[in-house]
């Protein structure tokens, strides 16, 4: 027995080794590096270099001058989420209950989109949403979209971007959570006097809390940071900071401002995680 | 403990008034192609601990899970106190249910879980109510516990719980033991009488298991192929069995290929491959000429070739022993008659008698009341191969 144990230590380390060299190498280092920026002198440039002067009004700096982009970005990622949760849930719960021997193939459907890139499909929205599209020809004709009206270039249409796109993940992990729940439970609920929609709230909906946390986790955290959809379906007035942070990085060269702006958002996720999953008591997740 | 005294009063006065209790007319299930229930009737008077007793895919869960509404019947109807609920919603029924495997809450202690059912109906005194129930079954001390911390029979028991504590018209019990182990079980079983006796609902068992049916029920039917083959009480079904099915899925039957010579008075004459036996008339189900001598192995008298068995009337000899397992209590003989088959023999080990050895020359014989005679165009195997699980 204790040898066993033994044995399990040094096996564990073995296992872990490339992991751990891996992440080091490829998220350790390059966040420490990212840490160092966000505190390099602001009046810094390529030209002139950086000098490490703890600069911490860099921080203070970024929140004033893209509050905007912060709070329009967990606005944006927030209705994507409930949207996802939404479609997401009645989907797989469709799924899980109700399709039989085209499990398999439902699940694969879901999973498709992935097999073309992403661009490619946030691409193939922008001719949906387009001006000349089906979508607004459809609204405009049945007057719920003014004559000028347009809905490339709107928030709604970046929200429903980030809502195509992260959807799978809002699937798979509801799914995961959705199939494991034992049918008779839904009948003994039938049984004991709760009807249909009852029945959901008390037994369905708490059995699949693990996951509505782990998707709606998967689906938010990402939806916060992406600049893709909002790139290619929004406007200079949709700016997300996944946008500004990217535009910074590449277009301005202000390294110290787009770093300090990269944390702000990392740290923000992260105390965000934290107080959803206490709340949601389900801590064991993490 | 007083409401349930008074359910137990309304319910003795109810009892054995036709249409109170629990009624079925030609109720069929088709599943996409088969008949899982076909065409069944069936009374169950109130206040009764009646067990539905089938092998597996005889119908009988099936029939539970329509009184339950958790199935819609294909055609008939489903009565109950007078009210026809065929079509009810199950969460509008006054029936509530044990399941197999009993399906508790998971996310919910042991106390929400029995409380689950009142807590729907919004009724008063919950608290009260539920540690009553609690009681009842003995878990005082676990409410708030959640399932997966109790053992099979507490689990068990906090299923019975949560089902009895709706005063349902009628309880469905779904193989509620089958997954305990065997002295868990017998012990369940007791409990099981104890508790219906004190409560006095109508429990409906549904098993397979026809040891559990005999010790618990007041009255079983025994179901085969989505039909009932025989209901009565447990001693009238192992003593008179009517069909081969029941002679042999109910303990074991010796069942020998007759002719009947004559039904005069109250006796059948049986020409059983030469030797002539006599059955009351009141005893003989087969209305053709020829029929299934049947008798139960323990009512079977073995005794040394020409020795004069104390049983008067049947005496078959020219039996060789073909086999002996000497189990304790009993000896089980096999005994090859002159025309071929082997009669199974339970001798109680009284010391009175030598335990014979394979290859002994017998004498068999038993009571003309004890054996019965069965429809010949029944299967003389039906009901021995299935499988006990």
């Amino acid at each position: 027995m204790s040898e066993t144990v033994r044995r399990k230590g040094i096996t564990g380390y073995i296992l872990l080794a490339p992991a751990v060299v891996w992440l080091v190498a490829f998220f350790l280092i390059p966040f420490y590096s990212l840490l160092a920026a966000s505190l390099f002198n602001s009046d810094g440039s390529d030209f002139r270099g950086y000098t490490m002067t703890y600069e911490w009004s860099n921080y203070w700096h970024a929140i004033q001058d893209y509050y905007p982009q912060f709070i329009r970005s967990l606005v944006y990622a927030g209705f994507a989420t409930f949207f996802c949760l939404i479609l997401g849930y009645v989907l797989a719960y469709a799924i899980a209950f109700k399709s039989g021997r085209w499990k398999n193939l439902m699940l694969v459907l879901v999973i498709a989109p992935f097999f073309t890139s992403f661009l490619v499909r946030t691409l193939s929205w922008k001719l949906i949403l387009g001006n000349d599209g089906v979508v607004v020809n459809t609204l405009q004709f049945l007057h719920i979209l003014g004559p000028n009206g347009h809905l490339l270039y709107t928030p709604f249409a970046v929200v429903m971007g980030l809502t195509y796109n992260f959807l799978p993940f809002m699937v798979l992990p509801l799914f995961a959570s959705i199939d494991k729940i034992d049918y008779r439970l839904i009948e003994a609920s039938n049984d004991l006097y709760a009807n249909p929609v009852v029945g959901f709230f008390k037994v369905t909906w708490p059995l699949s809390l693990p996951g509505v946390v782990s998707g709606t986790l998967l689906t938010f955290i990402p939806a916060v940071g992406d600049y893709i959809n909002d790139e290619l379906l929004g406007s200079t007035q949709t700016r997300m900071i996944g946008n500004t942070i990217q535009s910074l990085f590449t277009e301005a060269n202000d390294y110290p401002a787009a770093s300090a702006l990269s944390v702000i958002l990392m740290l923000m996720i992260v105390v965000m995680v934290l107080f959803y999953v206490k709340r949601a008591g389900t801590e064991d997740l993490l | 403990m007083s409401h349930l005294a008074e359910d137990t009063t309304t319910v003795a006065a109810a009892e054995g008034t036709p249409g109170a209790g629990l009624g079925l007319r030609a109720l069929t299930k088709q599943f996409a192609n088969f008949t899982a229930v076909d065409s069944l009737d069936l009374d169950v008077p109130t206040g009764s601990f009646f067990a539905l007793l089938g092998p597996s895919g005889c119908g009988k869960t099936t029939t539970l899970r329509m009184v339950a509404g958790l199935e819609t019947p294909t055609s008939g109807t489903i009565h109950l106190a007078g009210k026809d609920i065929t079509h009810q919603k199950p969460y509008r029924r006054p029936v509530n249910t044990v399941f197999q495997n009993y399906a508790l809450f998971p996310h919910l202690d042991i106390f929400e879980n029995v409380a689950f059912g009142p807590r729907r109906r919004k009724v008063a005194g919950i608290d009260a109510e539920v540690h009553r129930m609690l009681e009842l079954v003995e878990l005082t001390s676990q409410t708030r516990k959640v399932p997966a911390q109790l053992s099979g029979g507490q689990q068990q028991r906090v299923a019975l719980a949560r089902a009895l504590i709706n005063k349902p018209e009628v309880l469905l019990l779904d193989e509620p033991l089958g997954a305990l182990d065997l002295k868990l079980r017998r012990q369940m079983q007791i409990e099981l009488k104890r508790i219906q006796t004190e409560v006095g609902i109508t429990f409906i068992h549904v098993t397979h298991d026809q040891e559990e049916a005999m010790t618990m029920a007041d009255t079983i039917a025994v179901m085969n192929a989505g039909v009932i083959e025989q209901m009565g009480a447990p001693d009238d079904l192992y003593e008179n069995p009517r069909t081969t099915f029941v002679a042999n899925f109910l303990g074991q039957s010796n069942l020998i290929d007759g002719t009947i010579r004559s039904r005069d008075g109250d006796m059948t004459r049986v020409d059983m491959h030469g030797i002539m036996v006599s059955v009351p008339r009141e005893r003989t189900h087969a209305t053709d000429s020829r029929g299934w001598v049947g008798i139960r192995p323990e009512k079977v008298l073995i005794g040394e070739e020409g020795e004069a068995l104390d049983a008067p009337g049947n005496t078959i000899p020219g039996g060789v022993i073909s086999d002996v397992s000497f189990v304790g209590v009993s000896t089980q003989y096999l005994v090859r008659m002159p025309w071929g088959q082997e009669l199974q023999v339970f001798e109680q080990n009284t010391g009175r008698r030598r335990i014979f050895r394979t290859g002994d020359r017998v004498e068999l014989s038993w009571r003309p009341e004890y054996a019965f005679v069965l429809d010949h165009a029944q299967d003389a195997s039906a009901g021995s191969q299935i499988d006990d699980e």
